[in-house]
């Protein structure tokens, strides 16, 4: 059992009038990757968004109960979500690189924390997009477009973007999905090596991708998180009878 | 099945023939302004100060006059603009009732002729504030006309930035102003220009509203309330009052220049800055 990192307690979160998440309680260990999977619609991305409090920007949206982060709530008056944003990064579906250089991008978070100094920025990118695994592809073009990149290249960038601001947990919504085959198993690779450094919760469609990638998942439904466990014990002896119906591809 | 093709070869060459009389046109009055002008253009022309109310010597100060006053109206009217595109595209909550307002205020100011706006800056800056027929009277007129054109093309460019942009650099931990400010905003840059470069083309056009508010003084203006007369004031005074027909096309000549200018220095700062946008 490694530390907990993350603890969710009784999350609801509404949007209006309607509630898409009911009571989610949760642990998320430290250097682990949680997986959460269920069909669309079913607020695992909901979810993953209370944790860095980017449902926020949504207007008419409404959270209750608490999310610990080191044992700190979040959900505080003068909780400075800056702070809170710094430590618990995101990469979205779609790889989304501002339009400016490879490096600028990656530089980005950084200058907006108030570092300015050019050679500390230089070693940040650097070392940024060598743990994101791009480094050795793109080291003689970081004053090129970053919308040049492909597609993979582009989510990788993403990541190194998040790392360059150091976090401490990487929120992930189905990085995957907009990837080709190849780039998907290099995302993943990439994964795993991440999680020695950062504490990992990915949302994603894709069964298998759960299964080989992570060590915890949880399956939501309708906006409960039906069941949650060990990887191997969820996919192999699920607990609860519609997760086992979704797992096994009855619906969804 | 015959009538049906001669029914659309007919509408092909109608629409054909539509495309061509708008080049036509275009050609037909460049060409005119061009022959009828190049005659009167000479360097003493450009860089001359007019003498006998224009008859002779050049028309330098009403060139001067005319990029002054166009600047300073930008210099007033584009941060009020943009910064009203931020706050209804960013900051004001949709279907607020100051954002109708705005938004309705806008599309009304667009709409008033510019006799109007001229008529309003007579009696308020000239008048009332006693900034009499000035720079600042006809900048601050100006202002108010070219206002609306700046802030919706602002809004548009500002509401065509994805946002994903912004969801990204916000959960980075970029507040909302460091999201706008470098995120946004840079990749609104083209959009904002093109509203500027429209708002510039009817600053170097108007004259009604200039002569009610700057006056039609042919002397060099030395400060922000001296009276001045852009060329296309001059322009109008020189035809009207029979000075010069070949002056007033040799102005109108330079004023196709200077708009042409204007929009090449424009889309090179445009370029640039999505050169500058795509480095930093």
């Amino acid at each position: 059992m490694s530390q907990l990192k993350l603890k969710s307690e009784n999350i609801k979160v509404f949007y209006k009038d309607f509630q898409a998440l009911y009571d989610v309680n949760m642990d998320i260990e430290e250097n682990r990757v949680t997986a959460l999977i269920g069909p669309s619609g079913c607020g695992k991305s909901t979810f993953l968004r209370t944790i860095n409090r980017l449902n926020e920007l949504i207007e008419g949206t409404r959270t209750e109960g608490q999310i610990y982060l080191d044992e700190q709530p979040i959900y505080e008056k003068d909780r400075d979500v800056v702070e809170l944003r710094k430590k618990v990064g995101m990469v979205f579906q779609k790889p989304s690189v501002f339009p400016m250089s490879i490096y600028e991008n990656v530089a980005y978070g950084p200058r907006i924390h108030g570092i300015k100094d050019r050679k500390r920025l230089s070693e940040i990118v650097e070392r940024s997009l060598k743990a994101a695994n791009l480094w050795n592809e793109i080291s003689d073009r970081l004053n090129s477009p970053a919308a040049r990149l492909s597609g993979g290249q582009q989510q990788r960038l993403v990541i190194a973007r998040v790392l360059a601001v150091e976090p401490e947990v990487i929120l992930m919504d189905e990085p995957a999905s907009a990837l080709d085959p190849i780039s998907t198993s290099r995302l993943e690779d990439l994964i795993v090596e991440l999680k020695k450094k950062y504490t990992i919760v990915i949302v994603t469609h894709n069964m298998q991708q759960a299964a080989r990638i992570s060590d915890y998942t949880g399956f939501f439904l309708n906006g409960q998180l039906v069941e949650f466990s060990s990887t191997d014990e969820l996919f192999v002896n699920p607990r609860d009878k519609r997760t086992e119906d979704y797992i096994t591809g009855r619906f969804g | 099945m015959l009538t049906n093709n001669t029914g659309d070869k007919f509408i092909k060459v109608f629409f054909w023939l539509s495309g061509l009389i708008i080049v036509a046109i275009l050609f037909i009055i460049i060409a005119y302004i061009i022959v009828k002008g190049i005659s009167a253009i000479s360097l003493d022309f450009i860089f001359e100060a007019p003498r006998r109310a224009g008859k002779e010597g050049g028309i330098w100060t009403t060139i001067v006059s005319t990029v002054y006053l166009t600047v300073v109206s930008l210099i007033i009217a584009v941060p009020v603009g943009v910064g009203s595109a931020i706050h209804l595209e960013e900051y004001a909550p949709r279907r607020s009732w100051f954002a109708t307002l705005v938004n309705l205020t806008a599309e009304t100011l667009a709409g008033i002729p510019s006799i109007v706006f001229g008529l309003f800056g007579f009696v308020f800056f000239v008048i009332f504030l006693q900034m009499g027929w000035s720079i600042i009277s006809g900048s601050l007129t100006m202002a108010l006309m070219i206002l609306p054109t700046i802030t919706r093309t602002a809004q548009e460019a500002i509401l065509a930035v994805p946002a994903e942009y912004r969801e990204n650099s916000l959960a980075l931990g970029a507040s909302k102003w460091q999201t706008i400010s470098r995120v946004v905003l840079p990749s609104a840059v083209p959009g904002i220009i093109t509203g500027i470069i429209l708002a510039i083309g009817r600053a170097v056009g108007e004259t009604a509203a200039l002569i009610l508010t700057a006056g039609s003084s042919l002397g060099m203006p030395e400060g922000l309330l001296d009276p001045a007369r852009t060329m296309s004031v001059h322009l109008y005074i020189l035809a009207m009052e029979g000075i010069s027909m070949d002056r007033a096309f040799g102005t109108a000549f330079l004023i196709i220049v200077l708009i042409v200018v204007i929009n090449y220095l424009a889309n090179l700062s445009l370029r640039r800055m999505s050169y500058v946008n795509r480095q930093i």
